[in-house]
């Protein structure tokens, strides 16, 4: 009876309230979305399919739709092996550490693809430093491996496995104890287990995480444009980028078009997910309170050992090869005790004026998208979880789209959205505004969802008692909600802080001179030959990152179930 | 203080009817409670008098003022209703003391910083929680959790205080102590009570008047002892107390004496007075007495020990399940003969 009744009653102010950050929130996330499609099937203000046709009839196109579905593809199946090698290992069996196995395994999803495109060209090639120290260097004029569609695919798939391992291990952990133990007693052996009763429980949560991977590594930009345009392999969103920064605001209307090429690929991933995971509410009763621990027994050192070996592996050693690049006077020199210097951090973090700028920018940008989106989402996911409007259910199932979809697709939609501002000659194009807007937009998902979590796990019985004493929806707010979601809207803002702090794939298309972000600064370094000073900065962001884990990970038992994305 | 009038409230859900003309008044000063199965209504009933859902038909006032009232729209908000509740959850919020707990209702309505402090004091001593006013409610135990939740809604001075199951979380010897907590409540402060229950024997401890439901209805509000002892229909007979509805085959009114035909038999019966008709009677245990001649034979079905007694569940030879109890003890299979005693007798549609 509880449940009927839960979301109704109450007072008009919170339907006024709701209309009000509603209303808002819909212009801020899903009107740059509308706004790009309706420029993909007009031609001059009349409907036309004229401009979308030609476009995809051009070889280019081809060529990049055909790149990116390769790498995308391949590249989820490297992840979908790693991820879930290790989500089984760890949710299953009795290892130990599995803490410290779990926080590693998140960090590559934390790290700015460019940062790790950066890494590994750093361990690999003929100029790198640390071959060279240790005296293993390819001879010079050999190829740099990673230049290649092969490279692309290697590192989307470390990049994104950790996506696999989360959504596999949540559906691992909603496995009843009892089911396993049930097939144990009825007698099936360890592998027999696992393949007849636990694999089909996970199938749907399995193949939900392949497919939001698939969308992921379709729009990751990093990569594919530090590894594939050296090698002149495109992919949709760099040829987007290729073509914006070649011919400026001109071929916008064409940009468009790929970039509705993009996002329709995206969505029919994202369908296929929600497909999966809403198969995935039917069965699975019964306590989950203990997770599982199958015993390895003789196996489980060398199994220890040997995940260790991948962490170390795909983690540990990029970082070594960025930290030596950093290290040496100039690209190509080997580090030694008489080489070793720190000119390079000197230079880019106290004498580059782009840095501190970026810096500057990045932390304003980063800082001001977490305590805007707060003070949005807060209010509007407790109002939503109360009140259940038609309106607020369609947001909900589409907030995720500015987050779901590349990052190049929502660039290109803000441009066309802030390029001319209505009924005004003004324009957002070229200012720092137009990228905290996309950030808005795009990380609004991360920021509402661990609100909304926690405040779905919120008993309505506390809002209905200070309502019952007399308190007024200000002083509801106030006194007994926000105090209450504090915990998850402070995870959720440090998400945000961590990921749009590293974005790349945004600014890329929406920078210009003096509103640069750190992302594009590396990008940039890189581009321009000034690897030792890319790598230095890349090595001070990846330090932050992991410190903020680390608090988060810290603060983790004082948040509710769910907020902490790397602990569900 | 005041009363509440219902007049044909109704309430549905997405066409679901939860509640049908609920037309009641209860009066200033009872203790209330709205006891029937789960989904009957009792819940809704009761967060429709509290604020949290509005009526899809009919009005309620308390005192003068008009609460709701489905055809003008109008419904008063809760925070403007002056109405204690007591959750099932207790929904003490748990980032605040014992003592701002309960302090905050005062703090609402901006009472001096010496009034809230003495008003307070005053609720937290009512409770017996002067010793706690500094804990978190993390750090108490059930039955202070429901004392910390019963002083918040009094410190106010409420005009009416609800109670939606509040001890359906508490163990058994914890919620006798309780239900003495509320009771003696009750008697000092004369404050309107309305207890929500599924629990029968709560309801008749506690409650000066009963209104049992039903499938979004009222069945019967009475006292407890009317509805034991004269119930007014199939419905009520069987949820109060244990008791077989048993039809009746032919019925006639010699002046003040009621005859009725019952499973083959010839007994006087009881019924509400200037009854034209009756359908079926209640047999309840007391209403049954072993003897060697007695006319129904019956045979132990069943057998259950109530401490110093038994209760024999029989089967009369037509197929009827009777409900007996006796001192003696008898074996499963057993034969016996019972005799029926004045039952209450009712009609049924």
């Amino acid at each position: 009876m509880m449940s009927a009744t839960k979301h109704q009653g109450g007072s008009r102010s919170e339907d006024r309230l709701l209309s009000a950050i509603l209303v808002l929130a819909i212009c801020l996330t899903l009107a740059p979305v509308l706004r790009l499609f309706v420029e993909g099937v007009t031609d001059q203000g009349s409907p036309s399919l004229g401009l979308m046709r030609d476009v995809l009839a051009q070889p280019s196109t081809l060529g990049a739709l055909k790149h990116s579905l390769v790498t995308a593809g391949f590249g989820t199946l490297v992840s979908l092996v790693l991820g879930s090698a290790f989500a089984f290992l760890v949710a299953l069996t009795d290892l130990r550490a599995k803490a410290a196995l779990v926080f590693c395994l998140m960090i590559p999803m934390m790290i700015p693809p460019q940062i790790t495109a950066l890494s590994w060209t750093q361990i690999m090639g003929p100029s790198s430093v640390l071959l060279k120290t240790l005296g293993i260097a390819p001879p010079l004029g050999a190829k740099q491996p990673l230049y290649s569609p092969e490279g692309i695919i290697f590192l989307l798939g470390i990049q994104h496995m950790s996506i696999i391992f989360l959504t596999l291990r949540a559906g691992l952990r909603a496995i009843p104890q009892d089911v396993v133990e049930a097939a144990r007693i009825s007698g099936a052996k360890g592998l027999r287990t696992w393949w007849q009763v636990v694999m089909p429980l996970t199938l749907p949560s399995l193949a939900a995480g392949t497919a939001i991977t698939f969308v992921t590594a379709l729009g990751n930009f990093g990569i594919p444009a530090m590894l594939g345009i050296p090698a002149g392999y495109a992919t949709l969103p760099t040829l987007v980028y290729q073509k914006l920064a070649g011919m400026g605001t001109t071929v916008l209307a064409e940009v468009s078009v790929l970039a509705m090429l993009i996002g329709a690929v995206a969505v029919a991933g994202i369908l296929v997910q929600r497909l999966f995971q809403s198969r995935q509410k039917l069965h699975l009763v019964g306590s989950t309170s203990r997770p599982l621990a199958l015993p390895l027994g003789a196996a489980r050192l060398p199994v220890e050992i040997c995940l260790w070996a991948v962490v170390f592996a795909i983690l540990v050693l990029p970082m070594f090869g960025l930290l030596a690049t950093s290290l040496v006077p100039a690209y190509g020199v080997s580090l030694r005790l008489d080489t070793v210097t720190l000119a390079s951090w000197y230079e880019v973090l106290f004498r580059q004026p782009v840095t501190s700028r970026a810096f500057t920018n990045s932390f304003g940008l980063a800082a001001g998208a977490s305590v805007a989106l707060m003070v949005i989402c807060l209010p509007l996911a407790w109002l939503m979880e109360r009140r259940q409007t038609r309106l607020a259910r369609l947001f909900d199932s589409l907030l995720d789209l500015p987050y779901a979809l590349p990052g190049v697709v929502l660039s290109i939609a803000m441009i066309l959205l802030l390029i001319k501002l209505p009924f005004t000659e003004a324009t957002l194009y070229g200012t720092i505004w137009i990228i905290f807007l996309a950030y808005i937009a795009r990380f609004f998902a991360v920021m509402f969802r661990p609100v909304q979590a926690s405040l779905k796990q919120f008993d309505p019985a506390m809002d209905e008692a200070a309502q019952s004493v007399g308190a007024s929806l200000y002083r509801r707010l106030r006194d007994v909600i926000f105090p209450l979601s504090a915990p998850a809207a402070a995870a959720g803002a440090i998400l945000v802080f961590l990921t749009a702090f590293n974005e790349l794939t945004v600014s890329a298309l929406l920078w210009s001179s003096g509103t640069e972000t750190l992302g594009v600064v590396i990008f940039n370094l890189d581009d321009s030959g000034e690897t030792g000073m890319a790598s230095a900065l890349a090595m001070t962001i990846v330090l932050v990152v992991i410190v903020l884990m680390a608090l988060i990970q810290l603060f983790s038992r004082r948040f509710p179930k769910g907020v902490v994305p790397w602990q569900t | 203080m005041a009363d509440i009038d219902l007049s044909s409230i109704g309430k549905t859900f997405a066409g679901t009817p939860a509640l049908q003309d609920i037309t009641t008044r209860f009066d200033d000063g009872a203790f209330i409670a709205l006891l029937g199965p789960s989904g009957c209504g009792k819940t809704t009933l009761l967060r429709i008098l509290a604020g949290f859902e509005e009526p899809t038909a009919g009005s309620l006032h308390i005192g003068n003022r008009e609460m709701a009232n489905a055809q003008t729209g109008a419904n008063l908000p809760p925070e403007q209703r002056n109405i204690g509740f007591v959750f099932q959850s207790y929904a003490l919020w748990p980032h605040m003391s014992v003592r701002r707990n309960v302090s905050y209702p005062l703090e609402i309505r901006g009472l001096s910083r010496a009034e809230t402090r003495r008003n307070t004091d005053a609720a937290l001593a009512s409770t017996g929680l002067e010793r706690y006013a500094d804990r978190m409610p993390s750090d108490l135990s059930g039955g202070q959790r429901q004392r910390v939740a019963l002083a918040r809604c009094l410190v106010s001075d409420p005009c009416a205080v609800l109670l939606d199951e509040p001890l359906a979380n508490l163990d058994v010897a914890l919620r006798a102590t309780m239900q003495g907590v509320f009771t003696d409540f009750h008697k000092r402060t004369g404050a309107t009570m309305v207890y929500v229950t599924h629990d029968q024997a709560e309801a008749m401890a506690m409650a000066d008047r009963i209104a049992v439901m039903d499938q979004g209805r009222i069945q019967q509000f009475d006292t407890p002892q009317n509805l034991y002892e004269r119930p007014k229909n199939r419905f009520v007979a069987e949820f109060v107390g244990r008791g077989t509805v048993v039809p009746v085959q032919q019925f006639r009114t010699d002046g003040t004496a009621q005859q009725a035909r019952i499973l083959g038999t010839e007994v006087s019966v009881q019924s509400a007075q200037h009854a034209a008709r009756v359908s079926h009677v209640c047999l309840r245990p007391e209403n049954l007495t072993i003897t060697e001649t007695g006319h129904l034979r019956s045979k132990v079905a069943r057998v259950t020990y109530m401490g110093g007694k038994y209760l024999l569940e029989t089967v009369t030879d037509c197929g009827a399940r009777l409900f007996a109890e006796t001192r003696a003890r008898f074996d499963v299979g057993a034969q016996l003969g019972l005799t029926i005693t004045t039952p209450w007798a009712f009609s049924e549609d």
